[in-house]
């Protein structure tokens, strides 16, 4: 059996935990076996019931006012129990901040190593062989775990969702207890940002910018570039984040994420070799630049030689007139 | 307040990976090693603290004797010892084993303590895992990936970030917290912190004095294949006036990548 762990942000579950569960199904059905999923939190009972259509065929709600607010310590508590009882041959998370976050704490409760971040899953004389990119993506590793449960975080955008399908499954209601003092620290507030952003990590489309953005007003207009387009973030290079013109949180690269969008298009960006190993497995790449020698043109699969502030507006009404004809 | 800084020695990353396929390693030769860049704004916000409310920073890390130079840097930034726990194997990109190391350590050598910073993840292996394990291992409280520290007494404010926003995050200490950019801006060496770290011995401990077997240390990960990424290859460049090409990239994105 496969347990995985999905992830809800208020209330709602999150995609790429789905994507897990698809991934899940997949090596599952492989290797004969079904796929049980967990979700921690208070009074779960608001749950879709798509859910089951995405893999999992038993669904375990471990419940304790005190999850309410996620704690490494209270989450690896419940699904250390569950994982007790289940005795699961593996056990999947998103790589998201939280999957990050609470994996390894459970590998290490169950004394098991861990395979962080992968991008592919594989079967392989009857254990699970993980891919990884090492080096923010400049060496690829694969590899099997020695210890059991084998656990994984799974990178998000990456493992497709599998078709829908018409079953419908068993939720199972579990009281988790926690001792006293077993908590000794918890998320408090969630700060948002400007509206809903989506984070670079997840996005399927990032429009990126770098040195020749000139300015951190110029920022501006990638972020009405990424307005216009669903499912996109607004991404940016070492430098841009170095000179102070847009968040860290959206600076791409070995020093910053390592991501693997659908589209990823770089305007003014030469192609530095830690930015160039965090971007080089996007599907597309697009580059804009008016330095036809840069090395961002080696990777893209479509380039412009020219004025960036000349394309993006003519790339905004291209793409506004594209979406409105559907 | 007792801090101890945990760091590693990788790779430069501005410089180029090289694989050997037949043993499944990075090649080391020609490489340029430096500290692992998560790892100064653990040791910058180190000193903050010390700097705002006393008290003494040791810094550690595992690995070959070659990390000692990564150890002196950390001092000649400001720290006040250093320890090497000398670890011979090359990168095993197991996390679970390096926090094995580490907790024991901190048990036997280093139990007194407030907080254990690390860098968010090691630039190379890039699990983002040990912080997590040594916090589970020794039962603390953990804030990773965080922006911003604050501790009060026995007690600890961080903020983390999340998709597309952030967490504060609320503990006691002693605790596990790992530090990423935005944190803090790391200083430079100066030139007499250079010269006092010149002098400093730092005492090397083997994973035996420890009290780990081999097989405690025996890595779980077992790599059967390392590579180069695919080849990405120059594509088409397109002609026209900048009109003209953003008109045609919208078309082509549209119907030849079909991404959009």
């Amino acid at each position: 059996m496969f347990l995985v762990f999905v992830e809800t942000r208020e209330g709602k579950v999150k995609k790429s935990s789905l994507e897990a569960l698809g991934e899940a199904k997949r090596r599952a059905v492989e290797l004969g076996c079904e796929v049980n999923a967990a979700i921690c939190g208070p009074h779960l009972g608001c749950l879709h019931p798509e859910f089951f259509s995405y893999g999992a065929s038993k669904v375990f709600l471990l419940e304790n006012p005190q999850l309410a607010q996620y704690s490494p310590q209270g989450y690896v508590l419940a699904l250390h129990e569950l994982v007790g009882e289940l005795n699961p041959k593996a056990i999947f998370f998103a790589a998201t901040a939280m999957g990050k976050d609470l994996a390894p704490r459970l590998a290490a409760r169950l004394g098991v190593s861990l395979a962080s971040d992968c991008t592919k899953v594989g079967v392989k004389d009857g254990k699970l062989e993980f891919t990884r990119p090492i080096y923010a993506g400049k060496a690829f590793l694969s590899f099997t775990l020695k210890s059991m449960p084998q656990i994984a975080s799974l990178r998000p955008n990456v493992f497709p969702l599998i078709e829908p399908l018409s079953q419908a499954g068993e939720v199972v209601k579990k009281d988790v207890s926690i001792p006293d003092g077993a908590i000794q620290g918890h998320v408090a507030e969630i700060l948002k940002g400007t509206g809903e952003e989506i984070d670079v990590t997840e996005a399927e489309i990032i429009v990126s910018g770098g040195r020749g953005m000139k300015g951190p007003e110029n920022f501006a207009l990638l972020k009405e570039l990424a307005a216009i387009i669903p499912r996109s973030a607004v991404g940016a290079s070492r430098s841009a984040v170095d000179s102070e013109w847009i968040g860290h949180q959206h600076q791409v690269g070995q020093t910053g994420k390592t991501v693997s969008p659908n589209l990823y298009i770089a305007f003014g960006i030469s192609g530095a070799i830690q930015h160039l190993a965090g971007m080089s497995s996007s599907k597309v790449i697009v580059a804009v630049n008016k330095d036809p020698e840069a090395s961002i043109f080696k990777v893209a699969d479509y380039g412009i030689v020219g004025d960036l502030f000349q394309v993006i507006p003519a790339l905004k009404e291209g793409l506004k007139k594209l979406f409105a004809e559907g | 307040m007792n801090i101890l800084v945990f760091v590693k020695r990788v790779p430069d990353t501005e410089s180029k990976i090289k694989v050997n396929r037949e043993t499944k390693s990075i090649i080391e030769e020609g490489l340029n090693f430096i500290i692992n860049p998560n790892d100064e704004f653990a040791v910058e916000e180190a000193l903050r603290l010390k700097e705002a409310k006393g008290g003494q920073i040791t810094v550690i890390s595992v690995g070959s004797e070659e990390s000692l130079t990564t150890l002196k840097k950390c001092l000649a930034m400001g720290a006040d010892e250093a320890a090497l726990i000398k670890d011979d194997l090359k990168e095993t990109y197991d996390g679970l084993r390096t926090a094995k190391i580490i907790a024991r350590a901190v048990e036997r050598k280093f139990p007194a303590f407030d907080l254990l910073l690390f860098g968010k993840q090691a630039m190379g292996a890039d699990n983002l895992q040990v912080p997590s394990m040594v916090a589970e291992m020794l039962d603390l409280p953990q804030a990773n990936v965080v922006t911003k520290l604050e501790v009060d007494g026995q007690k600890g404010t961080a903020v983390r970030e999340i998709e597309g926003a952030s967490e504060k995050v609320v503990f006691t200490l002693p605790a596990v917290v790992s530090a990423q950019k935005g944190l803090n801006e790391p200083r430079y060496e100066t030139l007499k912190g250079i010269m006092a770290a010149k002098k400093k011995v730092v005492p090397v401990i083997t994973i035996e004095e420890l009290g780990l077997s081999k097989e405690d240390v025996a890595p779980l990960v077992e790599a059967t294949k390392m590579d180069m990424p695919p080849a990405r290859h120059a594509g088409k460049i397109i002609q026209g006036t900048p009109e003209e090409a953003a008109k045609q990239l919208v078309s082509l994105l549209r119907r030849e990548a079909k991404v959009i």
